[in-house]
């Protein structure tokens, strides 16, 4: 009875989650390793092709390098960030906390979408804010064309990346932050332990945990990227901001190869999981009990 | 608590479950063929229509909009009263519609274009078109002792066609040239030069009258790499292109390129190019161009349409073929770059084949084809369709540009054959030209090493041209 009971609630929904989660994912790896077009029923199966084709792609390893650069900054300045903020605001109070927590939590409000066109104007070389700033104190000479330039494309994004995450770190952090015993930091005080050692001392390790998760969800966001790059930069120019999701989607949809842009799925998958599981082992800690 | 079941016993039923639900969908599709259905042919209904055959068509609902394709449906349906017509419209063509094509499924016309068109490589690759020469040797509608091939603007056949198979109708008419306002002109006594010497000088003028003489979207560089290939054809004849469509070695090292890339550097290299162009979108340098910040611009016939709500009165707008740049040059000066856009495809695997081709021959009509320009103020693959209509400033010079051609146009195929090297390669290669990271010959150097690679990629189908 009890058995029939748990079924009836559970079966429906791992039918989906089998449908539309599992299952593609699934023949990813099939389709991988074939030569499909994404045009009609009719493929030939190549073995390893794809991926042997993969390690000699210079495209894919450019857009992979971008992935690492992200990878390496984006969850170290985002958690930095998320930390000095929460902690501006939940322990130390600074004024107007309540109003900051609202505003940080903007950007986690508007969809991707959104915020890439709002950047990309931002941007703009003529009409942008960033320039229109600039230039309004006199700083001619730094309002260059953000996007149109290399050098910076791939910064501006990141920039946007970090904007529009750090927010929901620090909400997070705060709520963590508030489980926290006042004693302790009252505890601190009185031995004279000034913000930053107070930081690094007592919240941060008794934060660990979150910060771990954080750390892991991050990697994540830095691994795909694709959303944000495709509608500020679309990897441009020159390939100096491309992504290996923007890689994915252009092999697929654009090039219409979709065998070899499900071997970039599949690589990115192994790259995912292998990231993620190295986040969590490095980051092993002895949890402390309060 | 206690539980009738273990978790782990619960976790592998799930699995076996996920397991076998992934068997109910499966991407790569089971398929089938399908055969389109075929009436009786006769004198008025050349094509074999089934009269009340169902008809579907796809429209990419971009700058033309969707209502002029309605207005052909009606047309097709005074024809064929009995015919019930699916009509639907969107942006993303690829995602719509790339199932449908792995399932064997799709619909009968669809007007492949804008961001997300599907690639025609694959397309035809895949065989997945009908054959639309019979289209071209039918009668058509106005004139039954004229075929329809008869009726299409020079270049139309080339355009569509793949290994000699014409497979996609680009239905609109694009001319392609260099931009400015007869207003701004007139206004200051500058002429447009038909020289690259004399486009120089003007630069220098317009320049000192505090105005850039170029803008152009940085982030769409390839715009600027249209005006290169049309003025190496003209300097070095039609081979050149030739030898870059059929991906020969070095084609894009032809002493014309080389000049030509040279040539339209040196706009970057004098300061003549709006600061920071490299940095702005089609929309943006375009705005820049019609609030008169800038003086040229290329671009292709489109424009007067999409800068409408921008543009202020009295502009004039007007093109002109690239300048020539040598006094030897192979082509006249008048000639320029003509082409159709707005591919209209009919699938091989559609349920009503002949339907497709019959709409498409409605499409081609005189009635069709004024229609189309007289609600998208564009023009038409149909010759003398669009005379009597009244047209934009900009418009009536492209009529002109065609008229001082005198058959002249020409155009090159490898950004339809392989749409990436022109889309990722070439636009890459001419923002770095254009930004002054490289130099005309690394420009050549660096456009020719992506081509080598296409060349040299089984993945992707090769076509030839002559």
């Amino acid at each position: 009875m009890r058995r029939i009971f748990l079924l009836t609630f559970l079966v429906p929904p791992l039918l989906l989650y089998g449908l539309f989660v599992v299952s593609p994912y699934a023949q990813a790896f099939q389709i991988s390793a074939t030569n499909w077009s994404g045009l009609s029923p009719t493929f030939e199966f190549v073995g390893l092709d794809n991926f042997r084709r993969l390690l000699g792609d210079g495209w894919f390893w450019n857009a992979l390098r971008h992935n690492g650069l992200l990878l390496l900054f984006l969850p170290v300045v985002t958690i930095l960030l998320g930390l000095f903020f929460a902690s501006m605001i939940t322990v130390h109070g600074v004024r107007g906390a309540a109003v900051y927590r609202v505003v940080y939590f903007f950007p986690q409000v508007l969809s991707v979408a959104i915020i890439g066109v709002l950047w990309k104007e931002m941007y703009a070389p003529h009409t942008g804010m960033i320039n229109g700033l600039l230039r309004s104190v006199g700083l001619d000479d730094l309002a260059v064309a953000w996007l149109g330039d290399p050098r910076f494309a791939f910064w501006c994004v990141l920039t946007v990346l970090i904007w529009m995450n750090v927010g929901f770190y620090v909400v997070l952090f705060s709520a963590a932050m508030q489980a926290i015993p006042r004693e302790l930091y009252e505890a601190a005080a009185l031995d004279g332990a000034d913000r930053v050692t107070t930081l690094v001392r007592i919240t941060v390790p008794l934060l660990w945990v979150t910060i771990q998760v954080a750390w892991v969800y991050l990697a994540i966001i830095a691994i795909d990227g694709f959303a944000i790059v495709q509608i500020i930069t679309d990897g441009g120019p020159s390939s100096s901001s491309d992504v290996v999701g923007l890689r994915l989607y252009k092999t697929a949809f654009g090039d219409g190869q979709f065998g070899y842009a499900s071997a970039i799925g599949v690589a990115m998958f192994f790259l995912t999981l292998t990231v993620a599981a190295m986040f969590l082992q490095v980051t092993r800690r002895d949890r402390v009990e309060l | 608590m206690t539980t009738a079941m273990s978790r782990r016993g619960l976790l592998q039923g799930a699995v076996g479950v996920a397991a076998a639900s992934g068997l109910a969908g499966c991407a790569l599709g089971g398929g089938g063929t399908t055969e389109g259905v075929k009436g009786e042919t006769s004198a008025d209904n050349p094509l074999g229509v089934k009269a009340d055959a169902a008809l579907e068509v796809v429209i990419f609902n971009g700058g033309f909009g969707e209502d002029y394709a309605k207005a052909h449906q009606a047309m097709y349906r005074q024809r064929y009263p009995k015919a019930q017509i699916k009509h639907s419209a969107t942006q993303q063509i690829a995602e719509t519609l790339q199932p449908r094509f792995v399932a064997g499924d799709p619909p009968d016309v669809v007007n492949n274009s804008g961001g997300s068109q599907i690639d025609f490589n694959g397309l035809v690759a895949q065989g997945a078109l009908t054959d639309l020469g019979e289209l071209l040797d039918a009668p058509s509608l106005d004139d039954p002792a004229k075929k329809v091939r008869d009726a299409l603007l020079p270049g139309i056949v080339d355009v569509g066609s793949y290994d000699g198979k014409f497979l996609s109708l680009n239905y609109a008419y694009s001319a392609y040239g260099i931009w400015y306002s007869r207003k701004l002109f007139e206004s200051r006594g500058w002429e447009y030069p038909r020289t690259w010497t004399d486009m120089i000088a003007l630069c220098r003028t317009i320049k000192a009258a505090g105005i850039a003489p170029w803008t152009y979207p940085g982030k769409h560089s390839r715009y600027l790499s249209w005006p290169i290939l049309a003025s190496a054809a003209k300097l070095g004849g039609l081979e050149v292109i030739l030898a870059i469509d059929n991906l020969e070695p070095n084609a894009w090292k032809h002493p014309a390129v080389v000049a030509a890339a040279e040539a339209y550097y040196q706009l970057a290299v004098d300061g003549f190019l709006q600061p920071g162009a490299e940095g702005m979108d089609h929309v943006q340098s375009q705005t820049e161009w019609c609030r008169g910040n800038a003086a040229f611009l290329s671009c292709g016939s489109w424009l007067e349409n999409e800068q409408k709500a921008v543009t202020p009165a009295g502009f004039r707008m007007a093109v002109a073929p690239t300048p020539a740049l040598s006094n030897a040059d192979k082509l006249p000066y008048e000639t320029f770059r003509g082409t159709g856009s707005e591919p209209f495809i009919v699938p091989a695997q559609g349920k009503n084949t002949r339907g497709g081709l019959e709409y498409l021959r409605v499409m081609l009509s005189q009635a069709g084809a004024a229609d189309f320009t007289r609600r998208v103020s564009s023009l038409t693959c149909v010759q003398g369709a669009g005379a009597g209509i009244p047209l934009g400033p900009g418009l009536t010079s492209v009529t002109e540009l065609i008229d001082a051609s005198k058959g002249g146009a020409f155009t090159w195929l490898y950004s339809s054959y392989y749409r990436k090297l022109e889309r990722e390669r070439v636009d890459g290669a001419s923002a770095e030209l254009f930004a002054k990271r490289i130099n005309a010959t690394q420009w050549c150097d660096k456009v020719q090493k992506s081509a080598d690679e296409f060349a040299k990629d089984p993945a992707i189908k090769k076509y030839q041209r002559s």
